[in-house]
């Protein structure tokens, strides 16, 4: 027989073998070990085996509030355009390793927000390029590219607008990292809009005047998502930056952790007008003026060492 | 190059690409199903989404804040059947909603009297009968919020 008449029949077959390990072995995460509830009751009829290998695979994603939605919590809370406690768009140049891009990133696009929630047009295309420098520093590809400056530029009365092209950018650069597997970096980008999400509205706050401060309610209600970040961050432990960022992050939680949330238990709701769910539930903070300098002095610590 | 080679290479290409452009497709369903789907609630700008097997489960961990409208979107491409979410209080496992008992709705429009940290369950159901090879196909979770 003719072995070359053979090839193609073998390099299809391997071709099938390989592709079909790569098609079920991408995109698996850690166990789960969870705690049971809210699981699902099996369905179907897939073989045991196959259903072994699934739940051992389940996969996690931690989500914490993006630049965005970060300056939108601030700005309804009632918050004012302060310019001077955004990072200036002049210190582009000083970042030079992937860390501080991706930190940075993070933070100018926090102020891209900041600026264009408040209309503050100039800065919002200022900060835009800023950004711009750190993501493709970072030669995240397409995320934010001559046409969006362009689109931004066209749009620049158009507060929706606007918002809709910085969503659209900070998904492009989500989606860019965590296709080429740099979680980490993604990680490391929101931490960073993170911190100084809270540098802005820390600084925002009367310290005398704590009590009943909308602002003061949106900083505790970050404790909530402490553990998500450090569970985000210890997901990257091959990523010497997001290891750095954490420790960071853990600092911050020990002083969170002196702040005390008290939560009732939650009850769902249904508005059958408006298929609308109210999730009731009563809550109470506590937080002392002294545990609020500390929190903010060592915001004000990790944000310097960020921009510097 | 002889044919060997060049049936080697071809190979090797294959594995490199195809995971990318699997993702690639995959952002693409994102933004133009599920992300288009949120309006008139603002995206937020995370991106969650990943290629998922019948029978597969997954979980997303979030704060929602009090005083702002949600949508949660849970997006499931056409080869894959309706995708069974459920929405969880962390603090005691507690079912806030399940969408198998909204006709497998792919939305959840809520608020909140009081900042909370919620678990998002997904699962891709197997269809009846017997499955010999799950189906795989995009699965994405995205938010969109507004103003109370």
């Amino acid at each position: 027989m003719n072995r070359n008449l053979l090839l193609p029949g073998r390099f299809f077959l391997l071709l099938f073998v390989m592709l079909g390990f790569i098609l079920t072995g991408c995109n698996r995460g850690p166990k789960s070990e969870g705690d049971g509830s809210g699981e699902f009751e099996a369905s179907g009829t897939i073989d045991a085996e196959t259903q072994e290998q699934l739940n051992t695979a389940k996969r996690i994603f931690y989500s914490l509030p993006s630049p965005l939605e970060t300056a939108m919590l601030i700005k309804n809370a009632g918050a004012e355009y302060n310019e001077d406690l955004m990072n200036p768009t002049a210190n582009t140049s000083r970042y030079i390793t992937a860390k501080s891009k991706a930190l940075n990133l993070g933070i100018y696009s926090t102020d891209l927000s900041y600026a264009s929630l408040f209309d503050q047009n100039q800065a919002t295309l200022n900060y835009i390029e800023a950004a711009k420098k750190m993501a493709d520093g970072l030669n995240i590809l397409n995320a934010i590219d001559e046409e969006t400056i362009t689109r931004l530029e066209e749009q620049i009365n158009n507060r929706d607008a606007i918002i809709d092209i910085i969503s659209e950018t900070l998904m492009n650069s989500s989606s860019f990292l965590k296709e080429n597997d740099l979680e980490g970096t993604a990680s490391v980008i929101l931490v960073g809009g993170w911190i100084e999400g809270l540098y802005i509205a820390t600084n925002l706050v009367d310290e005398n005047d704590l009590e009943g401060s909308k602002l003061v309610e949106r900083i505790v209600d970050q404790k909530l998502s402490l553990d998500i970040m450090v569970s985000l961050l210890e997901s990257s432990p091959e990523d010497p930056d997001a290891q750095a960022v954490l420790a960071d992050v853990k600092t911050l939680k020990t002083i969170f952790d002196k702040i005390t949330i008290d939560q009732g238990e939650v009850t769902a709701v249904e508005d059958p007008e408006t298929n609308v769910t109210t999730l009731k539930s009563e809550s109470s903070i506590e937080i002392t003026p002294e545990v609020f300098i500390e929190l903010k002095t060592k915001v004000i610590e990790i944000r310097s060492s960020y921009i510097s | 190059m002889t044919k060997k080679g060049i049936l080697f290479l071809s190979l090797v290409a294959c594995m490199l690409t195809l995971p990318v452009a699997l993702n690639a497709q995959c952002k693409q369903f994102a933004k133009n199903t599920c992300k288009a789907g949120l309006e008139p609630y603002q995206h937020d700008g995370n991106y969650h989404a990943a290629l998922l097997i019948e029978g597969e489960e997954a979980e997303l961990y979030k704060t929602f804040y009090s005083e702002r409208d949600y949508r949660i979107g849970v997006c499931g491409a056409n080869n894959l059947s309706s995708i069974e979410f459920k929405v969880v209080d962390t603090r005691n496992g507690k079912v806030l909603y399940d969408n198998s008992l909204h006709d497998f709705d792919w939305k959840w429009d809520f608020n909140l009297e009081s900042s909370q940290q919620l678990k998002i369950v997904i699962k891709v159901p197997v269809p009846d009968g017997n499955v010999d090879e799950p189906e795989e196909g995009c699965v994405a979770i995205m938010f969109g919020s507004q103003d109370d």
